[in-house]
């Protein structure tokens, strides 16, 4: 395929992705922002006006990045899981398989889907917490870098998910079990400087405390750890997902017998 | 003429452990109209699937129009367009957006389908539907839906595995018009059927395949002339007396006034009528018991199981 056609067939796909999470918003975009209003009242208002600054910030504003960055990771992985195990679900996946489209186009049009949904879903959650403070960006190229990388990374990792299930259940074993206790305790609500050394070293074994950091840093300033090894972090990944993704493709696992 | 398709020695062993193909052999000139038989598990939707991309070969070789799918992959996909057996399309999408999205997947805008695909459906029947979700849809648009989706991109091979397997015959019959008329265009046609007589009225060539080998592979006219009998029903005006015989025809009473005659090729069918007539028996119509083909398919297949 040219590049024309490739551009074609790319599009094809992250267009089909965009308009089926935008036909289905109640769904897909709606939840978050519902249940990122609850964490703004219940975390930042009543729970957070009884407690110090952190780092010099109010709890408030120390949440309101690790909130958004949340909701971004669980909207860019569910998107590309459920739609690319629906696409194997109903075989419709089929329809790319025969075609000459190469593999890391596939990968990267459902990715952008993934991406797609949760820069949407992420405007949503700061729309929202425009309500509970007055929101400022200290630095907006690491801040949309992070955005980026976190939704492509979160979607990469929804891909291969969606590769490796067999069914429904199987679609919500690693957000229930692996990514949702990462991401309490990667940050979000807390600065690893307030645990005790043992779990301190610990949590520096969470990708995704990287992750939300480097984006409470492009929104305020302040992290717990070193930006640029986030980053490094980040990408090293990014890297490594994208890889597999991609051999998982060519291989057919999954999805050729 | 090219060569559509050439397969050498394909197998397939599922994990498994199932050999699925055991060397399969087929070549098919460009503009032919193929017939692809055999029984159910013989290996045909594992050829088509291993030809298209979906299923991964063990070992052989597929070539189409003289590509390599390993070593050119892309370029041989894009000769293909693939009617499966199963309905494999997003079934909460509107009819017009499943085949401008298998387009794109072949790397044409939408912009520049449009036409096509307004063309495409209207032959198909399915202009007035095409807002409509594919879920709803009938089992008979469904199945021209997956035509429409297969030709948007022009293929040069379009395969079809059981394309009207669960149509009615109005369907059926509209389908056949339709696929004649776009191999009579030039686009090679090969097409997997239990509706034998479905192969013997549009196909040209034949192979049959059993157990993961092809066992046959040949033009259809030469495949019929292998056929020594034919079974034909005849039914008579007259009451059959029980104990009707035919001197040299095998001849079986079915009821009062319909007769079962077994007709050697080397004999002439005249014969069996002067007979009758001999015996005051009037024929008023005849018809075979059942495809031509069908009974060589099903010879075939006997021999091999010997």
């Amino acid at each position: 395929m040219n590049l024309a056609q490739q551009h074609a067939a790319f599009m094809t796909i992250l267009r089909k992705e965009i308009l089926r999470f935008m036909r289905i918003w109640v769904q897909t975009v709606l939840p978050a922002g519902i249940i990122m209003t609850l964490y703004f009242v219940i975390f930042g208002k009543l729970i957070g006006s009884q407690l110090a600054d952190i780092q010099g910030l109010s709890y408030m504003d120390y949440i309101v990045p690790g909130i958004i960055i949340m909701a971004i990771m669980n909207n860019s992985y569910a998107n590309v899981v459920s739609s690319f195990y629906s696409a194997k679900f109903q075989r419709h996946v089929e329809e790319m398989l025969v075609s000459p489209m190469p593999n890391y186009l596939i990968v990267a049009g459902y990715v952008a889907g993934g991406i797609a949904r949760g820069c949407v879903v992420g405007l949503v959650v700061t729309a929202v917490a425009m309500f509970f403070t007055d929101l400022q960006v200290y630095d907006w190229a690491v801040a949309l870098l992070v955005v980026f990388l976190t939704s492509l990374l979160f979607a990469l990792g929804g891909f291969i998910n969606a590769v490796y299930a067999n069914s429904f259940d199987d679609i919500s074993i690693v957000p229930t079990f692996v990514l949702t206790p990462l991401t309490y305790l990667g940050g979000v609500f807390y600065s690893i400087d307030l645990l005790p050394p043992f779990w301190q070293n610990a949590s520096l074994g969470n990708p995704i405390l990287y992750m939300v950091n480097a984006f409470r840093y492009g929104m305020t300033g302040v992290s717990d750890v070193e930006p640029r090894v986030a980053f490094a972090i980040i990408i090293g990944f990014v890297v490594l997902l994208y890889a597999f993704a991609i051999l998982l493709l060519r291989r057919g696992t999954g999805i050729r017998s | 003429m090219a060569t559509a398709l050439s397969i050498h020695d394909l197998k397939k062993t599922y994990a498994s452990g199932v050999e699925a193909l055991k060397g399969v052999d087929l070549e098919v000139s460009e503009g032919d109209f193929f017939a692809l038989l055999g029984p159910n598990g013989a290996g045909k939707s594992t050829t088509i699937g291993i030809v298209c991309g979906l299923v991964n070969k063990t070992a052989g070789e597929v070539r189409i129009f003289d590509h390599d799918v390993d070593q050119q992959r892309e370029l041989a996909k894009s000769f293909i367009g693939l009617v499966p057996q199963e309905f494999n399309f997003n079934q909460f999408e509107p009819v017009e957006e499943i085949v401008i999205n298998q387009a794109g997947y072949y790397g044409i805008s939408r912009r520049a389908v449009l036409a096509r695909v307004q063309e495409l459906l209207e032959q198909l029947g399915l202009w007035d539907k095409r807002r409509e979700m594919a879920r709803e849809l009938s089992g008979g648009q469904k199945r021209r839906l997956m035509i429409a989706r297969a030709l948007v991109h022009r293929p040069r091979l379009l395969i079809l595995d059981e394309p009207t397997a669960g149509v009615d015959i109005e369907v059926r019959r509209f389908m056949w018009d339709y696929l004649r008329e776009i191999n009579g265009q030039g686009t090679t046609i090969i097409l997997t059927t239990h509706y034998l007589e479905e192969a013997e009225s549009l196909c040209r060539h034949i192979a049959i395949i059993d157990h993961g080998r092809t066992i046959e592979s040949t033009a259809m006219k030469d495949l019929l002339l292998k056929l020594h009998r034919e079974t034909f029903v005849l039914d008579t005006r007259e009451r059959l007396p029980c104990d009707i015989a035919i001197p040299g025809f095998t001849a079986r009473r079915v009821d009062d006034t319909t007769l079962e005659v077994e007709v050697e090729r080397s004999r002439s069918i005249n014969t069996m009528f002067a007979e009758l007539e001999r015996q005051g028996i009037h024929v008023i119509s005849m018809r075979n018991k059942s495809n031509r083909l069908e009974e060589l398919f099903l010879g075939i297949i006997e021999a091999g199981k010997a």
